[in-house]
Formats: C-alpha cells, structure tokens, sequence
C-alpha cells in the first residue's frame, strides 16, 4: 500500500510539472462553459431587417413601426426597390426583406385579404425560419388589432419545463462535462502510459517488484483526480455563473461521474495497451474518441435527425449515455430509478474494456 | 530562389515519404464531409407530442388531425392525465405536452375565449422555441377557420387578415446539408493547414534537425516559404477535394465564381499556415503543439459562426470574432457557394484576411529565431 | 605569423545566475586541429554554439573567419560547417537526398551537387546504401556521412561537438582518417571531445573546467607542463579542481 502512494506521488508530479499542458486541461473547460453560456444561441436579436414599402399607407407604417419597436429587428433601410434585397443578401448585410405590396391597406380594408411577402437569406435554414416565425406573429398582432372584437379565440398557454428562460446552459453543461472527460481521461491516460513505453522506461516498472497491475492503478489516480476537479468546477461555474442549479442528488451526480470516468480511463488504457507510439495514441483518441463524442453525446448535434446507421452508432459512444444521466439528475431532478438502466451500460463498457486490456497486459507479459 | 526549390524538394518527399499521414490528410476530411453533414442537421422536426384530450369534443378532434397532419409533429402518445403524459417527458419519450381542458368545445363557444395548455421540455432552448413556435401557429390556423366558419354563420363581416408567404432564397427547401457543408469544409482546410504547419517545425525542433538548418547560412524568410509552401499546395488540394465532395454527394454546387473561391482560399491558407508557424515558434514539444493548437482550433470553431448565427451573440463576442481567422472563411465560403456573392461583396473580408496574413507571419518570422 | 581564424575574447554566457562560458579567450590558426576538452557540463558545447552563431554571447567579442560574432552571423554561417552532438540529418531522407538537400541550402550548383555526391558515396562506402532511409544506417555511418556533408561547401572552419559520441574504436578511427583529410585540405577544425585519445590528435588543445579555459597548448607541452605521462593524467589533475557539479 505504500509503495503504491509512492508511485501515485511520483505521476503527481509528472502531471503537475507540464504547466502549459495542465494550463490547458483547466482552462479548457472553463473556456468552453463560458463560451456556450454567454456566447451561442440562437436568438434572434437586432437582425438587420430591409423593408420594402410599396404601399406607402397608414397600414403599412404601422406595420413597420412596430416591427421597428421590437427587440428582433433593426430596419436598416426602406425601399421601394426589390432589386437591393439581393445585393443585400449577397453582401450579408441583411438577413430578410419584408415586402408590403401596393394597396396593402385598401386590399385589408376593403377585401379583408393583404399579401404581404417575406424574402429572407435561408442559407441558415433554422435562423431563417425564426425571423418568419417572429415577423409573422408581429403582422398577425396589427390585424388582430383590427379585429378586436373577434370572438373564439384559443390562447395557448405555453409553459417552458426545465428551462424558462430558455437558457442554452442546461444543453450544454452536461455536453462540456462529457466531452471534458474524454480529454483528460482517454487521450492523457493514453498518451502517458504510451509515452513510458515509448521511453523505455516501462519495462523499469515492469521488472521491479511491484505488481504490473498496481502500475497501471498508480498512472490513473491523478488522471481520476483531475477529472474530478474539473467536474467539480464546470459544475460550480454552471450554479453560480449560470445559474443553473443542481436539482437532483449531488451525490449521485458525483457518483455518476465517477463511473463515467472509471469507464474513460478503461478505453484510456485499453488504447495505450494496443498502440506502441504517442503520435498513434493521440491520433486514435482524437479520431476515435473524442470526435464520436462532440458527434454523438448529443448535445451539439440532434441525434434524432440523423439517419438510422448514424443513431445506431450513437448507442455505443458511452458520452452519449452519460449525457442522459446527467441531464436527468442535474436538470430534470430525477433519481437513481430513472437512470438505472444508462448507469449499467456505462459499467457493462466499463468492464468490457477491462477486460480485455487485462487479458492483453498478461499476454504481453508472459 | 534555388534555395527554395531544395527546400521544396527536401519538404515534398518527406511529406509522401510518411504514406499514413498522407493518407490521413486526405482521407480524414473527405470521411468527415461524408458524416458530418448528415449529423449537423438542426432542422426542428419529428417533434414528439404526448396528447392530453380531456374533451374528446368534434373541435379537438379536427385540431388533433390539424396537429398530426403536419410535418413537425409525431402525435406519440394519447393520455388521460397530464401527470402521465409529463413522465414521457421526463423520460425523453416525448418533447412537448398538449393538454385541452374539458368541456374546452362548450366553453370556447361560451365564454369567447378558450385556455389550452402546451408543456415544453425546454432545456434544448432552441428546440422548444420553435416547437412551441410551429404548435402556436397550427393552433392559430385552425383558430382562423373556426373564427371564420362560426362567424360567417348569421353576420356580414369577415376578419381581416394579412397573407403572408416566404420566400427562403438560396436555400428554398431549408436544408441543414446546403448550410453546413461549406462550413465544414472550411473547418477542414483549417485544421489540415494549422495543425500540419504547426507540427512540422516542432517536429524538427524535437529531432534537432532544425540546429543543423540554423547553422547553415540559409534565410529565414527561405526556410518558413520552405515550410508553407508544401501545406498551401495540400490545404488547396484539400480544399478541391471538399468541393468534389459537395458536388458528388451533396449536389452543391458554387453559384459563385471558382476563381474566387480559390483566390480567398489562396489568402486564406496564408493566415492559417502563419498561426500554425507561430503556434510552432512557441512551443517545445509536439504534444505541447498538438494540445495548444486543439485549445485555439476549438475556440475558433465555436466562435466561427458554424453552429450558431454570429449575429446572435452578444456585442462583446461580435467584436471579439473580428479576430478569429475561422469566421471569415465559414462566412466568405458561404457567400461564395450559396449566394454568389461577387469579388466587390467580399472584398472587406479579403482585406481583413489579408491582414491576418502578413501580421501572422510576420510575428512567426521574428518569433523563429536562428540565433538564442 | 601565420593566418588566425577564430579569435576569441573574454566570451561570456550567462543562462540566468549561471554562467556557463566564463569570458574565455583564445585563437586557432587556419589549418590547424583544436581541440576543445573539457567535462560534461564545462561550457564547451556553449562556447561553440556562439562562435557558430546559434547563440549570442551575454558580453565579450569574437571574430569567427574574420567575422563578427553579434553582427556577422550570416557571413559566419557562408565559411563554417557544423555537426552537433544529436545526429541531426534528415533520417526520413535517403543518404542522396541529404547530401542532396544541404548541398543546395550551401549554395552548391547542379554540377556541384552531383560531383559531391559521387565523390562522398564511394569514399565513405556508401554505394550499396544511397537510396536507404538515413534512419536505417548504422550509427557510425551517419556520422561520416554527417561530417561530410558539414564539409560539403569546402567551409574555412568546421565545428565538431563530439562527433565520435557512442561508437567503436574502428569507426572512431575511421572517423579520425577524415578529420586530418580535411585539415590537409585546408579546413581547420574545432572539435570538442572527452576521449583522450583523441586529444593526442589535435594539434592544440583547450581544456575548459566550470566555464574557464585552464590550460591551451599543444598535447606535448601540456604533458611537459603538469608533468604527466599522459593526456588523461592531465585532463585528470585540472578536473579535479572543478567545483560545479554535474
């Protein structure tokens, strides 16, 4: 037992003495959790508008003063001219047009029907389709207006579960920590057993009298203990910078991670056992490890819109049920119950890798 | 200039000489161009509902074939309580909640208005957004009707209302595909570029096969064109390969004029290979490198504008991404390829680029130093 | 008198509070060996990698080829050639292509190159190998091939920072038949080493202990001054003085 302190002691200072690396491996997901919090979303704000009033009377003005009014759209400029939308577009200087044709007024007034014809810069299909969404409801609200005594109306109230505000925090938070995780865990571990081996300073360990098993167990508790930081930081920025609480058990949370974590270290290990340089170690833990993980967890990309072979793969990325968990207890608030089933896919890879990397490390050996 | 044609030479058939990274050079982008495209696709679509009809009344009924009969929504579930239907929420069965009250028929007609309730899993903000956003208006069109068919009966005044129809230019059947593959193809060429030039001096530092160069009395200019030219020629070569791809699986073709595309990228490589050199200059170890250049690739990616509109983030980061190289060519590309944006559109972004160019290099060029 | 190319005076090199060179002065005729000993850890590789001009000194002057080592480094780079201590030709490049590659870096021309090349692969013996990787060369024939193509440009000095690092006896001596071909061919060579055996060979020797030259002479009237039979017992009783540890 003490010997095994004595080696853990000796990775300590390994780990610790690169500086930059470390650097790094803390600043990373700190500079990840702020970028998603504070810079990505998808709200439209300020978009720079172009209006094309062709009708020129009080219908049309009051449309476009109150599109004016909101908060989503700036007007940058009123025309008569559609051939400036494209020139526009082309420069990306205005993401939509909105056209209000002429006799718009008397056309409503008297006929009670008014075309009005959005042109908006679709080559962001999702960004596009809120700008028509949020232009339309504003037209709808002037003509309401004008029917005001309309009656049966249906109000959908709507209620936003988890998230009312509609933060991109809580998506995320559990997505960084994944992806984190697989960073310090899958690539360093690897790359540093590797990188013993490579040295030669391996089969040092390996012929001195402590167990070659103990050898590996002592090159991953600081990678463990690391790993644990950074859960414990992305989670204290995501309560009190974000201000996304933890609804469930934390215990459980951390528990959770452990076992995700012990899972990373297991492929960590199983890959350094199978590959002989640090450039292939690295190569293999960026490509085949941390790639599926931005692909497949499931919070950058929608999982349910890809195409059957690609969802079928997702099921063997273990960020991706880790994922789950997490959004479970932290966000949802649910308990053990409600996650049992992810947790056992998490030990079942988890032992599966073990496994094999054991069998492989005893062959080696004997 | 004969020095550099040795340097070339030399760069060349140690590049080719290393066949799996050759392969992985060119086979890497191509396999992500063929995945990636499929996996990036944020269309809010195949929206789960889990329904509540506490009225089963003639009105519900039409609204809930209004609801199933449109392309967002999958009607998942039919449950007696909103307790049920909230627990396929909680198990991610279903995203989105519809309860309609009872007697909701008895009471619209009564009382002139009428509540529904929508519950959104909202902790996908965008997701839910125009979730809720799509049910509001099928809600609202099947209000129209109604209004119009209770109405009619008996009175003289119809409502008015404004038509309004979209034209989605440059991308008219709003494919996630069309807007994500050239900007993922300007990650490639990113990411070839900066993360090869940036290995390659380091890896001669760790060797020490750089001393050798250094003694000799070489420029140093020569030697960092030495470097760069062999990964501008891949970066294009990358490049080309990205748009064969686009074209053959994803039909994509530049409306825009080739000419231009290849001269931005021409610029652009410039820069890339200028950070990559510079990153080079500042570190010790290939994984030093490796590391360093995977914490800025990854910041520049976030902060590119792929994923999320540049024009949503908050004014600060708008201003911090004047700098990131990355958002220049994902916006330039995009242009380019989808809208056809000419040389006078771009040219602002020409500019720019142009400058991150000669100030990279030139900070690579005083950063490497022969002599310590 | 005759022609002095390398002139060194109180050349200094601090790393932070550590002064590895230790304002050493000393000259090497044109033509001549001079050997340069001294323990791990003495300064030699610093001294050399200044007048090489890979390294500016802290404070000092030195005229390398008749060269200023703070202005004129690039002259200094056209007339020297270098071998470092790490074996630093290309491995993943053939022996051709290595001779190759300097020889168009030095300025050489086509004709030039191609003579060179000739010339190198069949004296040093390397006709059965010229298309290998460099990498697969055994250690002793990388480093002929490595001092030849520090000589390819016909430079006036060559530096040499223990070039016989790690092989055999045979080869060492081998290696040795190639320094005095060169010195013959006018070239003058400034080698480092901790073999004694090698010292016999140089014409004049420097012996550095904790950054200071402690004694510069030839090999005979080093052993005459502190009365020693051999090279070793000399570098022996001024090594014991050394106070740096290694």
């Amino acid at each position: 037992m003490k010997r095994l302190l004595v080696f853990i002691k000796k990775e300590f200072t390994h780990v610790l003495r690169d500086k930059k690396t470390l650097l790094i491996l803390f600043g990373m997901p700190i500079v990840q959790v702020l970028i998603f919090g504070f810079v990505l979303s998808n709200e439209v704000k300020n978009t720079d508008l172009l209006v094309i009033d062709q009708a020129q009377d009080r219908a049309s003005k009051e449309i476009i003063s109150k599109v004016q009014a909101s908060e989503y759209f700036d007007i940058a400029s009123v025309t008569f001219d559609v051939q400036d939308v494209e020139a526009s577009f082309k420069k990306g200087k205005s993401k939509a047009a909105l056209i209000l044709p002429k006799d718009f007024e008397k056309n409503l007034m008297t006929k009670h029907v008014a075309q009005v014809q959005i042109l908006a810069d679709a080559s962001d299909p999702n960004h596009a389709t809120t700008i028509e969404n949020y232009l339309t409801a504003i037209i709808r609200d002037y003509t309401n207006s004008l029917n005001a005594s309309m009656p049966y109306t249906i109000i959908p109230e709507v209620r936003m579960l988890y998230n009312p505000q509609l933060k991109g925090a809580p998506n995320f938070v559990p997505g960084v920590m994944a992806l984190i995780l697989m960073l310090v865990c899958v690539m360093m571990t690897a790359i540093s057993i590797v990188r013993e081996k490579e040295m030669g300073t391996m089969e040092v360990l390996l012929v001195s009298p402590f167990k070659p098993i103990m050898v590996i167990v002592s090159k991953v508790v600081p990678y463990f203990i690391l790993s644990m930081l950074n859960i414990v930081s992305i989670l204290l920025l995501s309560v009190y910078v974000l201000g996304v609480p933890i609804k469930g058990n934390v215990l459980l949370l951390f528990g959770e991670s452990a076992l995700f974590i012990s899972t990373c270290l297991s492929l960590g290990i199983f890959i350094s056992i199978k590959t002989q340089t640090q450039q292939v170690a690295m190569l293999i833990s960026l490509m085949g490890m941390l790639l599926p993980t931005v692909l497949f967890s499931g919070f950058m990309f929608p999982i349910e819109n890809m195409p059957f072979p690609l969802r079928m793969i997702s099921n063997i990325v273990p960020a991706k049920w880790f994922y789950i968990i997490v959004k479970d207890i932290m966000i949802k608030g649910l308990g053990f119950a409600a996650v049992w089933k992810e947790s056992l896919i998490l030990m079942g890879i988890t032992v599966f890798f073990l496994g094999i990397s054991i069998k492989n490390f005893k062959i080696r050996l004997a | 200039m004969r020095t550099i044609k040795f340097l070339l030479y030399k760069e060349f058939k140690q590049i080719f000489r290393n066949r799996s990274i050759v392969a992985l050079i060119l086979f890497m982008p191509v396999m992500q161009l063929l995945i990636l495209p499929w996996a990036a696709d944020y269309a809010v679509k195949n929206i789960n509902v889990a329904l509540v009809d506490q009225d089963h009344s003639t009105y519900t009924q039409e609204l809930i074939s209004k609801i199933s009969g449109s392309n967002y929504f999958n009607i998942v579930s039919t449950d007696a309580s909103y307790d049920k239907a909230y627990r396929s929420i909680e198990s991610d069965a279903a995203d989105l909640v519809l309860l309609i009250p009872p007697n909701f028929k008895r009471d619209l007609v009564k009382n002139k208005t009428q509540k529904l309730f929508l519950a959104v899993n909202a902790i996908n903000g965008t997701k839910a957004n125009l979730g809720a956003a799509y049910m509001q208006e099928v809600i609202k069109e099947y209000n129209g009707k109604l209004q119009t068919e209770i109405h009619s009966v008996g009175r003289n005044s119809t409502p008015h209302r404004a038509e309004v129809t979209f034209s989605n230019w440059y991308n008219p059947h709003l494919s996630y595909k069309v807007f994500m593959v050239p900007g993922i193809l300007a990650i490639l060429v990113t990411m070839v570029g900066g993360f090869l030039s940036a290995l390659n001096i380091v890896k001669e530092k760790e060797v020490g096969t750089i001393e050798q160069v250094n003694v000799t009395p070489i420029k140093k200019h020569h030697f960092i064109l030495g470097k760069m030219i062999p990964f501008w020629v891949l970066g294009n070569v990358v490049f080309t390969l990205g748009l064969i791809v686009s074209w053959v699986i994803y039909g994509i073709v530049p409306v825009g004029s080739l000419l231009l595309l290849y001269g931005f990228i021409a610029v652009y490589l410039l820069a890339v290979l200028g950070f990559g050199l510079l990153v080079s200059t500042y570190s010790e170890t290939q994984q030093q490198a490796m590391f360093v250049m995977y914490f800025f690739m990854m910041v520049f990616i976030l902060m590119g504008g792929l994923f999320t509109p540049i024009e949503s983030m908050p004014e600060w980061a708008q201003e911090t991404i004047k700098i990131n190289p990355l958002s220049y060519l994902i916006r330039v590309l995009r242009m380019i390829v989808l809208k056809g944006s000419t040389f006078s559109d771009i040219v602002p972004h020409l500019l720019t680029i142009a400058l991150f160019a000669i100030g990279l290099n030139g900070w690579a060029m005083l950063n490497y130093k022969k002599t310590n | 008198m005759e022609e002095v190319v390398i002139q060194a005076d109180k050349l200094t090199k601090k790393f932070g509070d550590f002064t590895a060179t230790d304002a050493i002065t000393f000259q090497v005729r044109k033509g001549e060996i001079f050997g340069f000993l001294g323990a791990n850890g003495a300064g030699k590789t610093t001294a050399m990698r200044m007048l090489c001009g890979l390294s500016v000194p802290t404070s000092g002057e030195a005229k390398v080829a008749g060269f200023d080592i703070y202005k004129e480094t690039e002259s200094i780079k056209k007339n020297i050639g270098y071998m470092s201590q790490k074996f630093s030709l290309y491995e993943d490049l053939t022996v051709v292509e290595n001779i190759r590659f300097f020889g168009g870096i030095y300025g050489l021309n086509n004709e030039q190159i191609k003579n060179k090349t000739e010339e190198l692969i069949e004296r040093l013996g390397l006709t059965s190998v010229r298309k290998e990787l460099v990498v697969d060369l055994p250690l002793g024939w990388k480093q002929k091939l490595s001092f030849s193509i520090a000589i390819i440009h016909q430079p006036k000095i060559v530096f040499l920072d223990e070039p016989t690092g790690g092989v055999d006896p045979l080869t060492r001596r081998q290696f040795w038949e190639l320094i005095y071909e060169a010195a013959h061919n006018g070239i003058t060579v400034f080698v480092t080493t901790h073999y004694m055996d090698e010292a016999e060979y140089c014409d004049r020797l420097s012996i550095m202990v904790d950054g200071k030259i402690k004694a510069l002479d030839t090999p005979k009237n080093l052993k005459m001054q502190f009365e020693a039979e051999s090279m070793d017992e000399v570098f022996y009783k001024l090594a014991r003085q050394a106070t740096r540890a290694e």
